[in-house]
């Protein structure tokens, strides 16, 4: 056969055109079945990709340190893990916090997200301030707002003391 | 043409003849490089076919950098490691892989400005304005995402910093930042989800934006160089251009394309001296969020956004993280919406060239102060010196002494030493009476916090002692202005 089709096989005589009204359905049939398997492959993928937004967050108390080995006054950076962390994660799943042994005895953990952007603030202690070095955003030792962008005071975690332990209950990165 | 080789043409020719019988592939590709081209393009042309290298520059030490990248949180940071220091020339495939970023960014900013300042986005070529501006979003994206995979201390950091900015959404913001987290945290699935943005989304999309483009660029063909007082007007366009096609046309292959061919050719070339001269961006410390340590800044590219965050007052921050990008993207979109007929050439106008200046200038300009970091404690400052303060003790030194500690060095300098985020208070005293320092001191201010509270009596004397010292020399000796 050449590539003009002059030897084609003629087509047979008795298909005849569609009608428009079976043509309009069939175009309809065809596209809702492509519609249909476009779903079926998409509802799996998106469900799979926003996995993370409705997993439940579980609340884990992680003990931090003795209680009686935090003097009062001092506002230190403790470290511990996330409450589910993958078994691939790595460093990642640490995370950290400033906590502070206020003179009443009572603790306060606070994030180290700035609530500007979410960098990493530092806690200078002589100055008894937090500084964020991205926008140079800072904090009292309360959280409070002192200067620069940030829009609020520190987020906190909720932090209590169990059998003589500082735990830290995990929380989600704080998010504006 | 010797034996060997006629012998060789005896045999390969027939099969280059079945198989172009067959798919008449050389052909079409034949017709596509010598379809006809306007006259006097010119070197202003090379811009997107060097845009189009650089991505393919990318493809290839993406694809060549991940098989030995690990996308996994745990482990990516010892692979960059195994890459940039032991695989055979990975250092200068990450290098060319950062520099081939940085062209494509580059690039893609000059063509598009090259398309606006020239007016080619104009009659009947809008909607490839259009696929061009989804094409420089793309590339943005590829260079955030690609930054994060270099799975450092930064990198964390700056996926806490996108996240925070996601957030900023009203009612889905958290929801997004999540998405952007794949979780609440930063954790073991966030960089496999960067990773596939990165690997397939992105580029995904990024080949289909750049099929159509070129589609479009054969279909419209490529836009005539400007004549000043030769107006677009739809009515007569295609009449015209097909005219200039058929009279004064040439083939694309190779009448224009050397240009290209050069013009590439450079850019590999610079891509490659300046991966083996300067290599890849240093691996931070490990990605451990727990260590704090760091000020998380974008690469080059988006520094300037970054210094603009920092800049405007700071109720603006939400607005302008919410609202600039939505308003850069819709200016750029309606763009051949409201000019896409009249005049073309930059000389006949000037609001597209002025334009063009003040965005240059005004990212020119966000760069240097980024660079700069004005805004930005020094949490390197050290102590002033006996030789800078005057003396080495009684209040003035101990003034000094509680300037470095109460943190006020970090955001002012005084001789030159400290931070840049407040004025500087090299000669305060001048300027400044003793109860104008003690307002501001105790006071705070915008930037400043306020110190009452935190200053014993007898501190923030010798404080105010020290900062009244600071004059210059010749001046009055004491007591401010």
């Amino acid at each position: 056969m050449t590539s003009d089709g002059e030897n084609r096989a003629p087509a047979p005589a008795g298909e005849a055109p569609l009608s428009p009204e079976r043509r309009a359905f069939v175009v309809r049939l065809s596209l809702g079945l492509m519609g249909l398997a476009a779903a079926l492959v998409a509802v799996p993928i998106v469900g799979f990709l926003i996995g993370p937004l409705i997993r439940k967050f579980p609340d884990i108390w992680r003990p931090i340190g003795k209680a009686e080995n935090f003097s009062v006054g001092k506002t230190v950076l403790v470290s511990f893990r996330d409450p589910s962390p993958m078994a691939w994660a790595g460093v990642t799943a640490e995370t950290a916090a400033w906590l502070r042994r206020d003179p009443s005895g009572e603790f306060t953990a606070f994030a180290v997200n700035c609530t500007h952007l979410g960098c990493p603030v530092r806690w200078l202690p002589d100055a008894n301030l937090f500084m964020c070095p991205c926008h140079g955003g800072v904090y009292y030792s309360d959280g409070t707002v002192a200067g620069g962008p940030p829009p609020r005071p520190l987020f906190q975690y909720p932090v209590r003391v169990n059998n003589g332990m500082v735990e830290i209950r995990t929380s989600a990165v704080p998010i504006g | 043409m010797n034996k060997v080789a006629r012998a060789a043409m005896k045999i390969v020719q027939p099969l280059i003849d079945a198989f172009e019988e067959r798919t008449g592939l050389i052909k079409m590709m034949g017709d596509l490089a010598r379809h006809p081209v306007p006259p006097d393009t010119g070197w202003w042309y090379v811009f997107g076919s060097a845009t189009l290298v650089a991505f393919m520059i990318q493809v290839v030490t993406g694809i060549a950098l991940s098989t030995s990248y690990i996308s996994s949180s745990g482990d990516a940071y010892q692979a960059l490691q195994f890459i940039t220091t032991q695989a055979l020339l990975g250092n200068l495939l990450r290098g060319m892989h950062y520099f081939g970023a940085s062209a494509m960014v580059l690039l893609v900013g000059i063509h598009m400005t090259q398309v606006f300042i020239m007016g080619c986005y104009k009659y009947p070529r809008e909607f490839n304005w259009v696929t061009g501006v989804v094409l420089l979003f793309l590339t943005l994206a590829m260079g955030f995402t690609g930054q994060l995979l270099r799975w450092d201390q930064n990198a964390v950091w700056s996926i806490v910093v996108g996240a925070e900015q996601a957030g900023r959404m009203p009612v889905v913001g958290t929801m997004m930042a999540h998405f952007l987290l794949a979780g609440k945290t930063i954790g073991g699935a966030t960089l496999s989800r960067f990773f596939a943005f990165h690997v397939f989304f992105i580029p995904a999309i990024i080949f289909a934006v750049v099929g159509i483009h070129l589609f479009l660029v054969m279909h419209d063909g490529i836009s005539e160089p400007p004549v000043a007082g030769e107006p677009v007007d739809p009515a007569t366009y295609h009449q015209k251009y097909d005219e200039l096609i058929e009279k004064r046309g040439v083939p694309f292959w190779p009448d224009a394309a050397w240009r290209d061919v050069v013009f590439c050719v450079a850019v590999v070339i610079a891509i490659v001296v300046l991966a083996a001269i300067f290599g890849p961006p240093k691996l931070g410390p490990p990605p451990n969020p727990s260590l704090l340590a760091r000020d998380p800044a974008p690469d080059w590219y988006l520094l300037w956004y970054f210094a603009l965050l920092a800049l405007i007052p700071h109720k603006m921050t939400t607005p302008v993280i919410l609202l600039a990008p939505l308003v850069g993207v819709i200016v750029l979109l309606i763009v051949p919406i409201v000019s896409n007929t009249g005049e073309r050439h930059p000389r006949n106008r000037p609001w597209a060239v002025g334009a063009v200046i003040v965005i240059v200038m005004m990212i020119a300009t966000l760069w240097v102060e980024a660079i700069r970091e004005p805004w930005s404690p020094d949490f390197t400052a050290q102590p002033l010196s006996a030789g800078i303060v005057g003396v080495s003790e009684g209040p003035i030194a101990n003034g000094a002494k509680l300037f470095h500690e109460k943190g006020c060095e970090y955001c002012h300098q005084i001789s030159g030493n400290g931070g840049h985020r407040g004025p500087d208070l090299s000669f305060v005293g001048d300027r400044l009476t003793k109860d104008d320092l003690t307002i501001r001191i105790m006071n705070g201010g915008y930037n400043m916090p306020a110190y009452a509270g935190n200053l014993s009596p007898q501190d923030l004397e010798d404080l105010l002692i020290f900062l009244g010292s600071r004059r210059h020399p010749g001046s009055a000796a004491s007591g401010g202005k």
